[in-house]
């Protein structure tokens, strides 16, 4: 255990009542940070202290603060989730902070990811997306075997790569053009590097790149943002995967 | 529940995937191979200035006698252009609606400069090939230097070249569009490959180098040319006077 | 008044009990079912798979989540895996085998035919997972890999690298949303229940909280399936996901379904240990990091050496000493005891020796860093995240914390609480891991409750009861209505200084303390002293501000809390009046020589189903005997 440094920090927070509030940055102290502290912790120390002054506590979104669930989704200094690679803000500690150090805290900015409040945003158009295609159109019961089909482990692997995608929505956040294919390729190419995914391979393409798009995403130019800032690591492949599926269904290939 | 299907798309068209997201992508990739094309020819072309007068003159002759290719080529050209220009402007936009409130803290993590400014690269070409068109298409930029003829009565491309480029502020406007094209080409050659989903793990490094490497390669290659003639290694042919 | 207990066990042999049943069942016609509503409270695993079962089979189906998505439920932070006997691996697993090793892991305080059920339909779980396209893991076959979970000695566990319940979720997940889309199931979001409406005896609706509007809304249907998860949160720390209350179940519980076993909690030997006093969650290293990583201490107290000083003579690898057949293997509440020993008796590790090590120096030593770091790549970068520390180098320090809680509502073999047409599922009900769960067995009871059982019972259910029409306007849909808002009234008035977290965080300490991993008379008399001291403070002096019509996180959590305030209380009720230890009950008062657990069947061989008796008034205790056919009540001994 390293030792018990403690920091004091500036912090300006994007406040924003509702919707349609045009919302501020507003700038509070913390002192006495641990550097133990998680990023959530430190701001549950200035909830506390917000609290105990009678001013309303920073709404942020949260819950398994490990790292799976995606809900955590805080812009810190211009990079979702922070400077740690690999790593949701909720497992993101202290000690990658100075003392003295300011810190900008905003919501993932989108217009297809409206503010609710604070640094909470409504992320449903990715529930919407999956909606669209991002399945397999089986019915509970009446499935083969779990064994009779065997998957090649590189498949198996490649498509848990994908799959590991937690939903939260940085790859938006930080992509220049407010983007979302990391996501939709993530779930795209899960399902197609999986023999169960393969009859409805094409189609689930077409209509997840249509939901896309008409949640008011921007498109990729190939920057890689979101690979950089996703907290699974996902590769840009799977936009390249993507963007072979969708292209070939919709050129009729087969 | 009735099983539905994911929406079948057999109605999809053509026009349906273009104006998608990923169509107009691949539609941008496209147009920019078909005028990446025209740029390696064009400097396949220009290279020849080193070769002499006589070389350059006559393949300026030969495609200038040939008005049914150049016109086909330059209309042909003028539409990929305006697909490639129109289709990325509309992008562009709507990447920019995509986010109507900015970040206050602006940062980026591995996005290189050329991704970033791929429009301005883009914008800052088109401007220098009005210019080049101009210059020597025209003759708008200095008609004292163009229409000359050479001892052969063919239009003297050759000394409108040498000439037009011993002024160093035309080079060096030269070669700050070659380093604009430089800049787009090097993000472009790669996603080229991305777009059209060609991303191996083992040679998508190897592209993106690449792709960097052939965008400086093929500009220093075109400001070869000004930067010969202002070194004097290119040269008016004898009892050409400026 | 007391409620009847009767828990539609079928009759005949074990291994037919659920083919009969399901014979016997009534069905609805396929044309009929679209004109029955269901509600499914929750989007975990059972939830989300119920809901999308149950839309499939064609019933209205209106399902709610307090998260953002319905892919956030706290089922998706399970590491581990999913255990089904497939028997894959030839290694003599078999159904009974697994209803054998789950009944005993329970400490026989599960029902057997629930448990044999449960064990029957693991099977099926996995080929729908696999046909919904779960990446789990492969041999190079092609065929499936299993791995070996605490408390078994076969190799039954299915996993998605460390990941699984994330994969499981986002099947169910993907399941759910192919029938929002279809427009089958009416998806809500943000929405947080906050009371179950009765009529006439029968659940015909709830009572929600738009999280984000703060409007209160009656919905009306034809039952009401709650699968809200466990309350482990009532302790504050543990390893839950912040969200995780009890609320769903205890208003439940208040308006008339029995609530069962609530003092039997589990306690995971592998998480981080607190790092702090501004901790505020606990996070979990998988059990399976103990199929290889070995747990020791320093045979001397006090020995702050670090643990490359300590040579091996010197170290006491305490789980390998005591239970030499299971080893590092041991089941999670003997484990978890047996850290807390050593930790009591000053051995334990790390700042403030709560903490035992956890070392897999000799798993490199014999596999290489490579294959240690395939198996469990993530989890130890998880650890290095939190804690700093590199655990390919220094052995990872763990400790205890409360992970899952055993008991919920009661339900009968239909999955039906006392209340008709209430159907609880997964964590939130108690039926089939006893005073004890299995590793890997969370997730198999999620999926068979919502996949394989719901929708069946239900349909027995609804094709078998007169449901007289009802509707938002209806007297009781009205009175429930002003009664949570009344509450919330109530919780915004208080105006006081104190936060809820702090409220949250002393219920937390005092009942780690008096009712945690070990329990006693003199404890659990103080925390029953306590806690309503604690309750009329917050009462008093709890501080909510903003209102009530707008996102108000302070508001969400102080219903939250203030339902745990009162929650806790039948906790330590219960585990006051089962003067005997069981799983992961354990009352120091009863115990072997040895200190194992000492179970007292002639007594307790029962499950405590509490009935609410109103407002002040102690609750009226209900038993349903366990009657044990098919396995032989012996001592748990896993040495």
């Amino acid at each position: 255990m390293s030792e018990n440094k403690r920091l004091n920090l500036t912090l300006h927070i994007w406040r924003q009542k509702n919707a349609a509030d045009p919302g501020r940055l507003a700038t509070y102290r913390v002192q006495g940070v641990s550097v133990h502290m998680s990023f959530l912790e430190m701001l549950d120390v200035l909830n506390e202290q917000l609290t105990a002054q009678g001013e309303e506590p920073v709404a942020f979104d949260h819950d398994c603060r490990e790292g799976i669930c995606g809900m955590c989704s805080l812009t810190v200094n211009g990079i979702p989730h922070g400077p740690q690679r690999g790593t949701t803000v909720c497992q993101l500690h202290m000690r990658h902070f100075a003392d003295g150090q300011e810190i900008t805290i905003e919501p993932w900015r989108a217009k297809a990811f409206p503010v609710v409040r604070d640094l909470v945003v409504d992320r449903s158009a990715f529930d919407r997306i999956i909606q669209a295609g991002g399945f397999v159109s089986v019915n509970t019961g009446g499935s083969p075997d779990g064994n009779a089909l065997p998957v090649p482990k590189k498949d198996a692997e490649a498509a848990m790569d994908a799959a590991a995608c937690i939903g939260c929505g940085a790859c938006v956040a930080a992509c220049k053009n407010a983007s979302a294919m990391l996501f939709v390729a993530a779930k795209i190419s899960h399902l197609a590097k999986l023999p169960q995914g393969q009859p409805e391979r094409r189609e689930r393409a077409l209509a997840m790149v249509a939901a896309m798009d008409q949640e008011g995403f921007g498109f990729c130019s190939n920057q890689y943002e979101c690979e950089a800032v996703c907290p699974k690591e996902i590769s840009v492949r799977t936009i390249a995967v993507m963007n072979r599926d969708t292209l070939r269904a919709g050129l009729g290939g087969a | 529940m009735e099983a539905r299907p994911i929406e079948r798309t057999s109605s999809a068209s053509l026009c349906r995937l273009l104006c998608s997201s990923i169509g107009s992508k691949a539609l941008v990739a496209l147009t920019g191979l078909a005028l990446f094309g025209f740029v390696l020819g064009h400097l396949a072309g220009n290279l020849q200035i080193f070769a002499g007068q006589e070389t350059f003159n006559a393949y300026a002759h030969w495609i200038k006698s040939k008005p049914a290719l150049l016109w086909g080529t330059r209309l042909g050209l003028l539409a990929v252009l305006a697909v490639h220009l129109g289709v990325s402007v509309r992008l562009a936009r709507r990447n920019r609606a995509a986010r109507p409130v900015p970040y206050a803290f602006q940062n980026t993590v591995q996005a290189t400069s050329a991704s970033l400014t791929m429009v301005w690269s883009g914008l800052a070409i088109l401007a220098f090939v009005i210019y080049h068109l101009l210059h020597f298409t025209v003759g708008a930029v200095s008609p004292a230097e163009f229409g000359r003829t050479d001892p052969l009565g063919r239009p003297d491309a050759y000394t409108m070249v040498v000439l037009g480029f011993r002024h160093p502020a035309i080079a060096l406007i030269y070669a700050i569009g070659m380093f604009c094209l430089a800049m787009h080409l090097s993000h472009a050659i790669q996603s080229v490959f991305q777009t059209f989903g060609l991303n191996h793990p083992r040679c998508m490094p190897l592209v993106r180098r690449a792709g960097f490497a052939a965008g400086f390669l093929i500009a220093a290659a075109y400001v070869s040319i000004p930067a010969a003639v202002l070194a004097g290694i290119v040269t008016l042919p004898p009892g050409v006077s400026p | 008044m007391s409620v009847k207990l009767d828990a539609k066990i079928p009759s005949g042999p074990l291994e037919k009990k659920w083919e009969k049943r399901r014979f016997e069942m009534k069905l609805v016609n396929p044309a009929n079912k679209r004109k029955y509503t269901v509600i499914v409270v929750g989007t975990g695993l059972a939830g989300s798979s119920a809901a999308a079962s149950l839309a499939e089979l064609g019933y209205r189906v209106k399902c709610f989540c307090f998260q953002d998505s319905p892919r956030r439920a706290h089922s998706i932070a399970a590491q581990g895996g999913i255990n089904a006997a497939k028997n894959y691996q030839n290694d003599g697993d078999s159904v009974f085998r697994l209803f054998y090793d789950t009944v005993k892991g329970g400490d026989f305080r599960a029902r057997e035919a629930n448990v044999y059920r449960l064990a029957e339909l693991s099977v099926n779980i996995i080929d729908q997972c696999v046909a919904q396209g779960v990446p789990f893991a492969r041999e190079y076959g092609g065929y499936l890999a299993n791995r070996s979970f605490g408390g078994a000695q076969v190799s039954r566990t299915f996993y998605a690298r460390g990941q699984t319940g994330q994969q499981l979720l986002l099947g169910a997940y993907q399941a759910l949303s192919r029938q929002i889309g279809l427009g089958a199931v009416q998806m809500h979001p943000r929405t947080e229940m906050l009371d179950l409406v009765v009529v006439g005896g029968q659940a015909r609706g709830i009572v929600t909280r738009h999280l984000v509007t703060g409007k209160i809304e009656c919905h009306v249907s034809d039952a009401v399936v709650l699968a809200t998860g466990g309350y482990g949160n009532v302790f504050y720390l543990s390893t839950n996901a912040k969200g995780c209350n009890v609320s769903a179940t205890y208003r439940a519980y208040k308006r008339g379904a029995a609530f069962a076993n609530p003092c039997y909690t589990q306690i995971h030997p592998t998480c981080i240990p607190i790092s702090g006093d501004y901790q505020s969650k606990l996070t979990l290293m998988s059990e399976s990091l103990r199929n290889d990583g070995r747990v020791w201490v320093s045979k001397k107290k006090g020995d702050t050496r670090p643990p490359d000083q300590i040579s091996e003579e010197e170290r006491d690898y305490y789980l390998e000493r005591k239970y030499p057949s299971f080893g590092n293997l041991a089941p999670r509440d003997i484990s978890s005891r047996a850290a807390k020993e050593a930790c009591d008796d000053g051995r334990g590790v790390g700042p403030g020796g709560r903490g035992v090590y956890l070392d897999f120096a000799d798993a490199i030593r014999r596999l290489g860093e490579n294959v240690i770091r395939e198996r469990y790549g993530n989890l130890f970068d998880m650890y290095e995240r939190i804690t700093g520390e590199n655990p390919y180098k220094v052995p990872m320090r763990i400790y205890p914390a409360v992970h899952y809680t055993m008991g919920g509502l009661w339900v009968d073999y239909d999955l039906m609480s006392t209340i008709p047409g209430l159907f609880v599922l997964g964590e939130a009900n108690f039926s089939d891991h006893g005073a004890n769960r299995l590793g890997a067995s969370a997730l198999m009871q999620g999926l068979a409750d919502g996949y394989f059982i719901i929708p069946y019972t239900i349909g027995d259910y609804l094709a078998g009861t007169k449901l007289p029409k009802a509707d938002a306007g209806h007297a009781e849909f009205k009175k429930v209505h002003s009664e949570v808002e009344e509450r919330i009234r109530r919780l915004l008035s208080v105006k006081g200084k104190r936060s809820v977290d702090s409220f949250h965080r002393e219920l937390g300490h005092l009942l780690w303390e008096h009712c945690g991993m070990t329990r006693s008379e003199k404890g659990l008399a103080k925390a029953l002293e306590l806690i309503p001291e604690l309750r009329e403070a917050f009462w008093k002096d709890v501080s909510v501000l903003g209102g009530g019509d707008e996102f108000n996180t302070a508001l969400e959590k102080a219903g939250r809390v203030a339902d745990f305030l009162e929650f806790a209380e039948l906790l330590c009720t219960d585990a006051r009046l089962r003067k005997e230890s069981c799983g992961g009950h354990f009352r120091e008062e009863h115990q072997t020589a040895d200190g194992e657990a000492e179970r007292d069947d002639a007594s307790f061989c029962h499950v405590s189903a509490w009935e609410y008796a109103g407002e002040g008034k102690a609750p009226i205790l209900n038993k349903e005997p366990l009657v044990f056919e098919n396995v032989h009540l012996a001592q748990r001994s896993y040495k």
